[in-house]
């Protein structure tokens, strides 16, 4: 464990960014199978439930699972011990503090990490601790047949307006926090090209964008549209 | 123009120190921002004060020694430039400037507005450098180097060594200045050979000293006073990178 | 009395120094272990000196003012180093480097002093390029080069407009590296108070510790000056604040002789002065005379309105420009030696040609050269010049000339050395811009840095070890020797002197009256009356410092009042020994115009007759005339001729 924690500061950054990849790809299976939820398709409900089975029940996702949380913990672990490094090592602050960050959601990482690891820990409760037996469904117009049946959990909370309301905050500051990870990843694995990082920087951008919109758009139809 | 300082006093390193408010007259837009200093020094000389201490030595931007965070930016308003180098037309006239010491763990404070920036000697001293002794070396024009990597390492190679990327990084990291110096001797030939080692060592000795760790905030690159690129960082985290995955390879 | 012996060893030229290497006397690896030396001062030649005894194994202690050696004023050098390597194939050759030093010094440096230098000049470039110093090369992959004044070679080396940094960061690398190494010990921000001689030896420094005041005793078997020029005397000039003379003082009064004080570099191309609260005055390199051409209005008409803000260099037609250097110098043109074109700039604005607010300052335009090479070449070779000129003046010289006027820039003489370094005093040698041994009476551009290095690098080295051959049964000294004790107690008096004098002047005020004299009367121009007035004056400020200085502080702090009071009351010593010299060498040679010898046509006239030596001052004590000795040049390989760049 010291060794973990004694690791150089580089060797850390790498580990941070290659956990965050692994989190940014896992948003995206994330929001393909969260979108059914909406009516997108005939059988979206079909396609929903199906993605969930597969998605709690394959051996082989059940061996990746492990290496979720372990990316989770990892990144929120080193995301601390790294944040707490950088406070101790400006021990006066400045009276008039710097604005010259030029990536300026990097100044906030840790706080919108912290507010996601928030959302992170309701998530769980609301479903996979659910699923696990740990917690109770909340309920809601719809009645929630077992403990798999993610798609009603789902939709008795997005009916709830302060829920929903609550969850695009959240997913907004997730996008912040995805917007420098993106390009940040790259830059901390040593991929930087005069010619590449404009481009890494714009994937950067769609990415934050279009992976929280998408997400949002869920609360939204069930704000203005069920 | 007329102008009110807020600086900031300390007697020495123990001392607790604070900010104290001054104000200067008739100074000529052409002066630099130093020179304003010397007339608030003269200033204070004849009403009896303690002048303040600030690091200064060349004066045309490449000692490295001047360090003043003036109103929240390392070196002051202007860009590519270091403090010795800006002039007070850079401020309206009444103004209120506040002038703060570099702060890091790693700079201490010794005295008002000066710190002392031994860390980074020492970082150099774990690897910044191609071990070769004096009078042995092959003619110049033996291992020709493509003119791109010429230029790569001499954009590096401007660091002056002030500190403003420490200054201005919100997590107090020295990885610009200790990156350029990786990243000058790894695209020439004759830094390759001890690549690996001087990207471990000097990482190393980075952390030692208290520096933070970068979080790509790209402070550094916009404060520093030769404009050296945070593409030397990421070099850097290939050289260490690479490093290190040859350690494990070869144990 | 001082006995001079120059020790050049016999022989032909070009094997004065092979022969010098073959018949020293060497240290073996393990008495070096027991052989402290000190050196006082990190710029190229310390840090050089530092690293490479460090490495042959001495015990070297280096001493700098500045929290890290990186800070030396080496650092700020811009243009370029030469070498004979001849890489562009262009004629050149060792001995042509070292006929143009020898001619461009105007014939009053040592011959074997300067054949060495040349000769060593290649291997530092070797030296360099093996450690990492990125200098600028075209697209085969080789070494680049650029012209300097006083050659008709291409061959300075350079890394754009920082050449000096990157040497200097080689040499600070390598000082590192035995730094860590443990053979060589750094100590930062001190700066050296007094030399300890121990039985007409140099054995050690006091020095005072700027951070915290404190006074330390050092001790050594041997002791190097690498501190630099004294330039700043005249309070504006381009020597950065903390660079003095003082510890190159302090030896003179222990004894080592000062030579050629009066030869002071005036460098043509600098931002003039703006205004008096000005603190220094800021370079723009040599090198922008390859492309710039000099030029003032010839009609004297246009001068007074350009003067009073009325008119635009712009708008002045060609044939209404004075290309001064180009009509009076056909052969080198805008690239004469710097003495040279320094001269004729203040020719120029005397006779009221001059442009800028003040009338002091000349044009040097790159329209011409934009035409030529396009903006984008101008801007790749230049531009980091031309963004500083720009933040310090806030005109864009891309679009209007460049104004530029001479300022005090480097000091050829300094301590007098023999061929080994060694001054007067044996065990002390003195390195780099602080000895006066290789550029006579004016320097050529590019060849500070080569002699910086070449002592450090590669002379120091070799001649040091001849002198400790003899002292490997000499044991460590103890800093308790009463020596020291009475060493340390003179420091510690003259600082509580100063401090307690509590007048009403500041340093300053004295530093720039002293200015004002030594600019007026010992600067580019000096005649026998105004060099008497100046020795007179010089002797009231110092007597008026003496007794109404004002320094605020205490010893024990940080206290830049103090440093700088140290300093000046020492500036105000030299600034008489320098026009002492001036008034005593009644001839012209490079740096060195005395208006009472000139050739019809405004020209250095010299005086080889009666003045083809080194002048040498030895310290006689406090207020007594220091006593002038010659040391004879003697000139065998180089035609001595009258200076022509026509």
């Amino acid at each position: 464990m010291s060794k973990f924690i004694h690791y150089s500061s580089l060797t850390k950054k790498y580990i941070m960014s290659i956990a965050g990849f692994f989190l940014m790809m896992f948003l995206i299976v994330h929001l393909g199978i969260n979108l059914f939820i909406l009516p997108i398709t005939e059988n979206h409900e079909d396609v929903f439930r199906n993605g969930v089975e597969f998605m709690t029940s394959n051996p082989l996702i059940k061996v990746m699972e492990v290496f979720l949380f372990a990316a989770f913990i990892i990144h929120i672990i080193y995301g601390a011990v790294l944040q707490i490094k950088n406070w101790m090592s400006r021990p006066v602050r400045y009276r008039i503090e710097g604005w010259s960050h030029t990536s300026f959601f990097s100044k906030f990482m840790i706080h919108t990490g912290i507010i996601v690891f928030i959302f992170l820990v309701i998530h769980l409760m609301n479903f996979y601790l659910v699923k696990e037996g740990f917690t109770e469904a909340l309920s809601g117009p719809v009645t929630v047949e077992n403990n798999h049946d993610f798609y009603h959990m789902a939709i008795n909370l997005f009916t709830n307006t302060t829920y929903s309301v609550i969850y695009i905050l959240f997913i907004v500051l997730l996008g912040f926090h995805l917007n420098h990870a993106f390009q940040s990843a790259f830059q901390s694995l040593g991929w930087n090209h005069s010619r590449y990082t404009p481009v890494i920087k714009a994937i950067g951008n769609i990415y934050s964008i279009v992976i929280p919109l998408g997400f949002i758009l869920i609360p939204l139809y069930f704000i203005f549209l069920y | 123009m007329n102008l009110t300082l807020k600086i900031w006093r300390q007697e020495n390193p123990q001392a607790k120190g604070r900010f104290e408010k001054y104000d200067v007259k008739d100074i000529s837009s052409d002066a630099s921002f130093l020179e304003m200093l010397d007339i608030l020094n003269e200033q204070l000389i004849h009403e009896g004060g303690d002048p303040v201490a600030f690091d200064h030595d060349c004066r045309e931007g490449i000692c490295g020694a001047c360090s003043l965070y003036i109103n929240g930016r390392p070196h002051g308003p202007d860009t590519g430039i270091t403090v010795c180098q800006m002039h007070m037309r850079n401020f309206r006239d009444g103004s209120t400037i506040t002038i703060e010491p570099w702060r890091a763990k790693a700079f201490p404070v010794i005295k008002d507005l000066m710190v002392d920036r031994f860390a980074f000697d020492k970082i150099i001293q774990a690897g910044g450098y191609i071990s070769v002794n004096a009078g042995s070396a092959p003619d110049a024009n033996v291992i020709p180097i493509p003119k791109e990597n010429a230029e790569t390492a001499m954009d590096a190679a401007a660091c002056i060594g002030c500190g403003a990327c420490v200054a201005a990084c919100k997590n107090a990291s020295a990885m610009l200045f200790v990156s350029a110096r990786v990243s000058q001797f790894a695209v020439l030939p004759q830094g390759k050979i001890e690549a690996a080692k001087r990207a471990k060592s000097m990482v190393a000795a980075m952390d030692e000293m208290g520096f933070g760790n970068c979080t790509n905030t790209y402070a550094c690159e916009a404060e520093c006073p030769k404009n050296i690129s945070v593409s030397h960082i990421a070099r850097m985290n290939r050289e260490f990178f690479i490093a290190k995955v040859t350690d494990s390879a070869k144990k | 009395m001082i006995k001079l012996d120059s020790k050049v060893p016999e022989g032909p030229i070009a094997d004065k120094w092979n022969n010098y290497k073959s018949s020293q006397d060497l240290v073996n690896p393990a008495n070096k272990r027991k052989l402290d030396i000190i050196i006082v001062g990190t710029g190229l030649a310390g840090a050089a000196a530092a690293a490479s005894l460090g490495e042959m194994g001495f015990k070297v202690k280096i001493f700098g003012i500045h929290d890290s050696p990186r800070r030396a004023h080496s650092i700020a050098a811009q243009g370029g180093i030469n070498a004979a390597k001849n890489y562009p194939n262009d004629g050149d050759s060792i001995y042509r480097l070292f006929y143009d030093t020898v001619k461009g010094g105007d014939y009053r440096a040592r011959e074997g002093n300067v054949y060495r230098l040349a000769e060593v000049s290649n291997n530092i470039i070797d030296q360099c390029v093996a450690r990492g110093v990125p200098f600028a090369r075209d697209y085969g992959g080789l070494l680049a080069n650029r012209s300097f004044g006083g050659a008709l070679v291409s061959r300075t080396f350079y890394a754009r407009g920082q050449t000096g940094q990157q040497l200097l960061l080689g040499a600070y690398g390598a000082l590192m590296k035995e730094i860590s190494r443990g053979s060589v010990e750094m100590y930062p921000r001190r700066e050296m108070l007094d030399l300890v001689m121990i039985d007409g030896r140099a054995r050690g420094i006091i020095t005072r510790h700027l951070n915290t005041g404190e006074i330390e005793r050092h001790s050594a078997h041997a002791v190097v000056m690498a501190t630099g020029g004294y330039g700043n005397v005249f309070f504006l000039s381009t020597y950065a604040m903390n660079s003095n003379g003082s510890s190159a003082w302090q030896c003179y009064k222990k004894g080592a002789a000062f030579a050629n004080p009066c030869f002071t570099q005036i460098h043509p191309t600098c931002i003039p002065v703006h205004g008096d609260y000005q603190s220094k005055l800021t370079l723009m390199s040599e090198s922008l005379r390859n492309d710039g051409r000099i030029w003032v209005p010839k009609k004297k008409e246009d001068a007074q309105k350009i003067q009073k803000g009325e008119l635009r260099p712009t708008e002045i037609p060609e044939e209404d420009r004075d290309y001064y250097l180009e009509r009076r110098y056909p052969a080198f043109g805008n690239l004469v030696p710097r003495d040279v074109a320094s001269r004729a700039a203040k020719e120029r604005c005397d006779a009221g040609y001059g442009v800028g607010s003040t009338g002091l300052a000349v044009y040097l335009d790159f329209e011409e050269a934009i035409q030529r090479l396009g903006k984008n070449t101008i801007e790749a070779r230049y531009g980091n010049l031309f963004q500083m000129y720009e933040k310090i003046v806030d005109d864009n010289p891309y679009e209007t000339p460049m104004m530029i006027y001479p300022a005090v820039h480097y000091t050829m003489g300094g301590t007098w050395v023999d061929y080994e370094l060694q001054t007067t005093i044996p065990g002390l040698f003195s390195a780099g811009e602080a000895n006066f041994s290789d550029h006579g009476a004016n320097r050529l551009g590019a060849s500070a840095l080569m002699q910086g290095l070449s002592d450090g690098y590669f002379v120091l080295p070799y001649t040091i070890q001849n002198y400790l051959a003899d002292q490997i049964n000499v044991p460590r000294f103890k800093t308790d020797l009463p020596e020291f004790e009475k060493s340390e107690k003179e420091v510690r008096e003259r600082i509580n002197t100063l401090l307690n004098i509590k007048g009403n002047k500041t340093v300053d005020t004295f530093h720039k009256e002293l200015g004002k004299i030594m600019w007026e009367y010992v600067g580019m121009e000096r005649n026998a009356e105004g060099l008497k007035k100046a020795i007179e004056e010089i002797k009231t400020i110092r007597e008026d410092f003496w007794k109404d200085v004002k320094i605020p502080g205490e010893p024990f702090n940080v206290n830049p009042e103090l440093e700088k009071a140290l300093r000046v009351s020492d500036y105000l010593e030299m600034g008489e020994l320098m026009a002492l010299d001036a008034l005593e060498r009644k001839e012209s040679c490079g740096g060195h115009f005395r208006e009472e010898y000139q050739t019809d046509e405004g020209e250095a006239l010299r005086n080889d007759e009666d003045f083809t030596f080194v002048s040498v001052w030895e310290f006689k004590g406090k207020d007594k005339k220091p006593e002038l000795h010659k040391e004879p040049l003697s000139f065998e390989f180089i035609e001595v001729k009258q200076r022509s760049y026509k």
